[in-house]
């Protein structure tokens, strides 16, 4: 994996990619919105405009929301692969592959649950996510 | 009753279009702004308004010697030129110029220029391009699959919309694709990010088109038909982070923009006799329809596949065949914008009889911007 992309840090996301590299999901939340979290990361909220927010670990746990098979090439990817849309349970969306099941339509059923799970490039770990309690059929 | 303030008074295309490796991207740019002033008598001279999306406006005003009072080079994507029509009309009506020229020219097939025409996301490819949607039509189709679990949409409704649009292409013999297809043929075209097959994808063409803007009350030096502009249209953005939107289902941009150009211009769905919105993919007319109120949430993709916006139906949409059969050069707002001055002015060939009121919707980005304007032919209303 270690020719696929890795992400351009900044000094406002450095706290997530830490994290993943320590195998937790970490986002930020909004104390004015009552915890709210919201995704990317940034220091402050995107709802209220509140710089008072905090770091909270995510459970993980998720549902694919959408997806699409994509047959194009990418860099350290063998195309047919999946580029999904996870709904987290903490109510934000992020960009994942679907790991440990096969690129098919019969496979991916949209609202289906997932759970987070970690991919090693290079010196980085990535957040991705596979089907919950573990590899499909 | 309303008085125009602003009317379209030079619109034109590159002299040709699809394959042009003979012009950079800049002079494909050149090639449309002298084609539009040609039609209207003016010289650079005249023009002392000048935008742009997608390369940099001063390039174009030096290119084509042009010393302007005035410029806007907002580059959100394809629909930036829509933008930039309410724009310079806000910069005629305060007196900041007189005569703007809009030029886009793009060399999306034979690639004669030194710049990807949309500005770089920081957050989209720290966040999303990582995972390997690199290219718009495995981005653009992201929210897809979750509109056709809510919504109903189907695989065939999606292939309606080629199959329709290419009817309509049929009757341009500028338009790169005119032979007609069928649903199967859509469907058994090449994946490229299921469920979106090659025929719902959009061409990649080189082109350009260019438009010049006056007030209304000068319009009647100029030989070419005058083109009103009915309100002041709208615009909006949600970002470049499709995995962001609010919604999947429809677009806040689109609605946003929609409902601002139609209170604008005081008009109802009903009076609308033509359509345009941009078509980089199969789903953007069904988003289009449903978030500028043609018809309900959801009900976009069967309005189509019945046939109501097909040549003879009640709503004639994307009347050049569109991004998926006309051109796509990459930001094909241009030429939405080029068809309803073309079914304004009653020249189209595939013109709508007695068309006086059209619609130009147009997506920037990948759902990231938004803008809309409402053509007509009338002078006051």
């Amino acid at each position: 994996m270690a020719d696929r992309p890795l992400p351009t840090i900044y000094p406002e996301t450095q706290f997530y990619w830490d994290g993943a590299a320590e195998g937790r999901l970490l986002l930020n939340a909004c104390t004015s919105c009552d915890g709210k979290a919201y995704f990317p990361p940034r220091p402050f909220c995107p709802t209220c405009g509140s710089r008072d927010v905090t770091v909270i670990e995510a459970s993980g746990k998720g549902r694919l929301y959408s997806y699409i098979i994509n047959h194009l090439p990418a860099p350290g990817y063998e195309p047919p692969f999946t580029v999904a849309v996870v709904m987290l349970d903490e109510g934000v969306k992020m960009v994942a592959n679907i790991l440990d099941c096969p690129a098919e339509p019969e496979a991916l059923v949209i609202d289906m649950p997932l759970e987070v799970t970690f991919e090693t490039r290079g010196d980085m770990k990535i957040p991705q996510f596979k089907p919950a309690g573990g590899p499909s059929a | 009753m309303s008085r125009a303030s602003i009317a379209i008074v030079g619109a034109a295309e590159t002299t040709r279009m699809g394959k042009v490796p003979e012009l950079s991207q800049t002079g494909l740019h050149a090639d449309a702004a002298l084609n539009a002033m040609a039609e209207c008598g003016l010289t650079p001279a005249d023009i002392d308004g000048v935008a742009t999306g997608g390369h940099d406006v001063a390039e174009i005003c030096q290119y084509l010697g042009i010393t302007p009072t005035w410029y806007d080079g907002t580059s959100v994507g394809g629909c930036s030129f829509i933008t930039l029509v309410r724009h310079a009309a806000a910069a005629i009506q305060t007196g900041l110029c007189r005569t703007v020229l809009i030029t886009h020219g793009e060399s999306g097939r034979s690639n004669n220029r030194n710049h990807r025409p949309i500005f770089p996301s920081m957050q989209q490819q720290e966040f999303e391009s990582i995972y390997g949607p690199l290219f718009p039509p495995s981005r653009f189709t992201l929210p897809v699959m979750r509109k056709m679990k809510d919504d109903g949409l189907t695989e065939e409704q999606l292939a309606m919309v080629a199959v329709v649009q290419r009817e309509w292409a049929a009757f341009h013999p500028r338009a790169t694709m005119r032979d007609p297809i069928t649903v199967d043929d859509v469907l058994n075209s090449k994946m490229i990010a299921y469920p979106f097959r090659l025929m719902m994808c959009c061409l990649v063409s080189d082109g350009g088109g260019a438009l010049i803007l006056t007030s209304a009350d000068r319009a009647k030096d100029f030989a070419t038909k005058p083109v009103y502009l009915r309100g002041m249209g709208g615009e909006s953005a949600e970002g470049p982070m499709i995995s962001q939107m609010e919604s999947f289902t429809s677009s806040k941009a689109f609605r946003v923009s929609g409902k601002q150009a139609f209170d604008s211009a005081g008009i109802t769905h009903s009076d609308v006799d033509h359509l345009m919105i941009y078509d980089a993919f199969a789903h953007l007319p069904i988003y289009g329809l449903e978030d500028l109120g043609f018809v309900k949430p959801g009900e976009g993709g069967a309005f189509i596949a019945e046939g109501n916006t097909r040549p003879g139906g009640k709503l004639p949409l994307n009347t050049n065949g569109g991004g998926l059969s006309y051109m796509h050069s990459g930001m094909y707002g241009m030429y939405a914008l080029q068809e309803g001055v073309r079914q304004m002015r009653g020249v189209s060939p595939a013109q709508v009889q007695d068309a006086k009121l059209s619609v130009v919707h147009g997506v920037g980005g990948m759902f990231s911007a938004a803008a809309t304007v409402v053509l007509t032919t009338e002078n006051q209303w």
